[in-house]
């Protein structure tokens, strides 16, 4: 693990710490810096409200030229979260900026719940739902809401 | 390969010399260089195309030529002109137009600002109270910014660089770290940054890049081989020619796919046939045409020996193969099927026939397509044996080393015969069976008759007394063999061009 990656991991740390961003939160693993796990508070005036989502990041040694790989560990419903909890997100992908850190990564996907893009859906019922059929999807997230409580 | 004069040899008419066929590259004879001049002269066949072979120099000074020749017409820095090429995709001329149209869209399509107050990047001391936003360090000796004044310390800079360069093999698009940013790093601020050996590899991705961008070039796939390729025929030609290539370095190659030579079959027949061949849908039509299923728990039964009284090893249903029904209302006659007439069992047998049918065609072409693969491979042992034979030869008859280069010229030709012969069973394959397939059957078969003769002849072993016979027989068979090659190869290119048959699949 090279040490420019460990001191940014640890000054991403700290910066979520000292001036975190509503909504959200996330620390390092006690015994391994590169894996992180993050807790979203769905958004307010959202189908998520009140769900409490979790994510694991996983970081190497490329971080932060390369985006560490997100994932939710929460059961999702999303028009842009495939069913294993992978996110279809640009900054995590081709538009990936080194300036961006766990804060601003976290903020992004928060915003993502609040505004989906059904158009490169990555769960295709969801997004369908999104589109035609806005009341069911609504139900159908608040069951992943309610599911996000019990574990 | 360790020889170049082949081609020449390709080239040579029926009407060929005993003293002009032993051209070696290093050995230059008189006759050789009269050879050649004819041989440029000589009228193009239906099947070759024109190229040209680029080297890697050749390709860097056509980047270079063009990007002055827009540099001196748009007034602009050489490294903003090679920018705004390779976003127009070197093509000089809607570059140009565009740009007199509106210059400011195409620079900001480009991601360049032209900005004269700050002509190059920044590279020096940071300003108090700098942090790096990679890093968050604060106190970098060293920072860099490219005209959108995005400040990072150098090593973040670095690092960043040499990893789009070395793990991306990105080289137009290495936008500015900050995000949001889409400034373009330039060359120049690359040059400053990156190691010796990053810029280096920086440097090929843009040759490979320029190659890749324009339809008319193409790399030689021959390992180590740095040459390109340059063909100027339309790519919606190549579905009617065959565009075969060769490189400088002997490499020939289809321009069209970067396939090995697969004359005469068209790229689009081509994928088809390996694609048959790589998928198992074959075995499927095996087990349809060499099994048949138990009638009553349906598990697939290869009969191989014995008499018609089956019995299912799973179910225990006893049944007759001949006419499929249960062997009890064979009553008493035993090992002799009279219900063979019957009509649902006739329709079972039509449709396992006409699958076999279809099959043993594919086994047909697909076997002496690899068979013909296969004596190419030992071909090149047969190139071994006669670099061994040719020492032999010298050592045993007066001929000298030029005279003797007849053998490894005849083991050229029957290589090159034989790559043509197999695609000539891929084409056959998908031919639909008229009067005109038959001139092409006529062609093929006689090209491998002399090509199987040749092959023969050269198997033989040498007996000291008859070298001189045999080396005449050699160079008759083996500018025969060529000009039955030649024959087929223009028949076929000729025949493609005017449409002349009918394939089972559909032509794009």
């Amino acid at each position: 693990m090279s040490t420019p990656t460990r001191r940014r991991l640890m000054r991403d740390f700290k910066r979520l710490q000292s001036d975190p961003p509503g909504g959200i939160s996330g620390a390092p693993c006690s015994d391994n810096i590169m894996l992180w796990n993050a807790v979203i508070f769905g958004p307010a005036d959202t189908p998520f409200e009140d769900g409490t989502f979790k994510l694991a990041l996983q970081f190497d040694e490329t971080y932060p030229n390369k985006p560490p790989t997100v994932k939710f560990v929460s059961r999702m419903f999303h028009p842009n979260v495939y069913a294993n909890g992978e996110l279809c997100l640009d900054i995590l992908q081709n538009r990936w900026s080194p300036t961006y850190d766990v804060a601003a990564i976290l903020t992004s996907i928060q915003s993502l719940l609040h505004d989906p893009n059904p158009n490169s859906p990555a769960n295709a019922e969801a997004a369908n739902l999104y589109r035609e059929n806005r009341k069911e999807y609504q139900r159908r997230v608040r069951e992943i809401v309610e599911a996000s409580w019990e574990c | 390969m360790s020889s170049d004069s082949e081609d020449n040899f390709m080239e040579e008419d029926s009407d060929y010399e005993f003293d002009s066929d032993g051209s070696d590259m290093d050995y230059e004879e008189p006759n050789d260089l009269a050879f050649a001049e004819v041989s440029d002269k000589k009228p193009k066949k239906a099947y070759e195309v024109d190229f040209s072979v680029q080297s890697l120099q050749d390709i860097k000074a056509a980047q270079a030529n063009a990007i002055s020749h827009v540099a001196g017409i748009l007034g602009l820095s050489q490294d903003k002109a090679a920018q705004l090429l390779r976003s127009f995709k070197w093509n000089k001329e809607r570059l140009v137009e565009r740009y007199m149209d509106s210059s400011e869209d195409v620079l900001k399509e480009a991601c360049i600002v032209l900005d004269d107050t700050k002509t190059t990047s920044y590279v020096g001391k940071p300003r108090p109270g700098f942090t790096c936003s990679i890093c968050f360090d604060d106190t970098p000796s060293k920072v860099v910014g490219l005209r959108c004044s995005h400040l990072f310390c150098f090593d973040c800079y670095r690092h960043y660089l040499t990893q789009k360069i070395v793990e991306e093999g990105e080289c137009r698009r290495i936008l500015c770290p900050e995000s949001g940013c889409s400034i373009i790093v330039d060359q120049p601020t690359v040059q400053k940054i990156v190691e010796p050996k990053i810029l280096e590899r920086f440097r090929q991705l843009l040759d490979r890049a320029y190659v890749e961008d324009l339809d008319n070039l193409r790399w030689c796939p021959a390992p180590n081989c740095e040459n390109a390729v340059d063909c100027r025929l339309p790519h919606s030609t190549f579905d009617t020619v065959v565009p075969t290539v060769q490189c400088a370095c002997g490499n020939k190659f289809c321009f069209g796919c970067g396939l090995g030579d697969h004359q005469p079959a068209p790229c689009q027949l081509v994928k088809l046939w390996q694609k048959k061949c790589a998928d198992d849908s074959e075995t499927a039509n095996w087990i349809s045409a060499h099994t048949k299923e138990c009638g009553k728990c349906q598990s697939t039964i290869e009969k191989n020996g014995g008499c018609n009284h089956m019995t299912c090893r799973k179910c225990k249903y006893e049944f007759c193969w001949v006419c499929m029904g249960p062997w009890s209302e064979h009553g008493t006659s035993w090992y002799n099927c009279n219900r063979y007439e019957e009509v649902s069992s006739t329709d079972a047998r039509d449709a396992q026939a006409k699958s076999r049918a279809s099959l043993e065609r594919y086994l047909h072409y697909y076997n002496r397509f690899a068979n013909h693969e296969q004596s190419a491979k030992l071909d090149r042992d047969l190139y071994n044996k006669t670099e061994k034979k040719m020492e032999e030869m010298q050592r045993t008859s007066d001929l000298s080393w030029i005279e003797v280069q007849f053998l490894k010229k005849a083991v050229d030709v029957l290589t090159s015969c034989r790559m043509t012969l197999r695609w000539t069973y891929a084409f056959a394959f998908y031919l639909v069976k008229d009067n005109m397939t038959e001139l092409f059957e006529d062609n093929q078969r006689d090209l491998e008759v002399a090509v199987e003769a040749l092959s023969e002849l050269l198997e033989k072993p040498i007996e000291r007394e008859k070298i001189a016979e045999l080396r005449q027989q050699v160079l008759d068979k083996t500018v025969y063999v060529d000009s039955r090659r030649e024959v087929l190869l223009e028949d076929t290119a000729k025949g493609l061009g005017e449409d002349r048959w009918e394939f089972s699949f559909k032509r794009t």
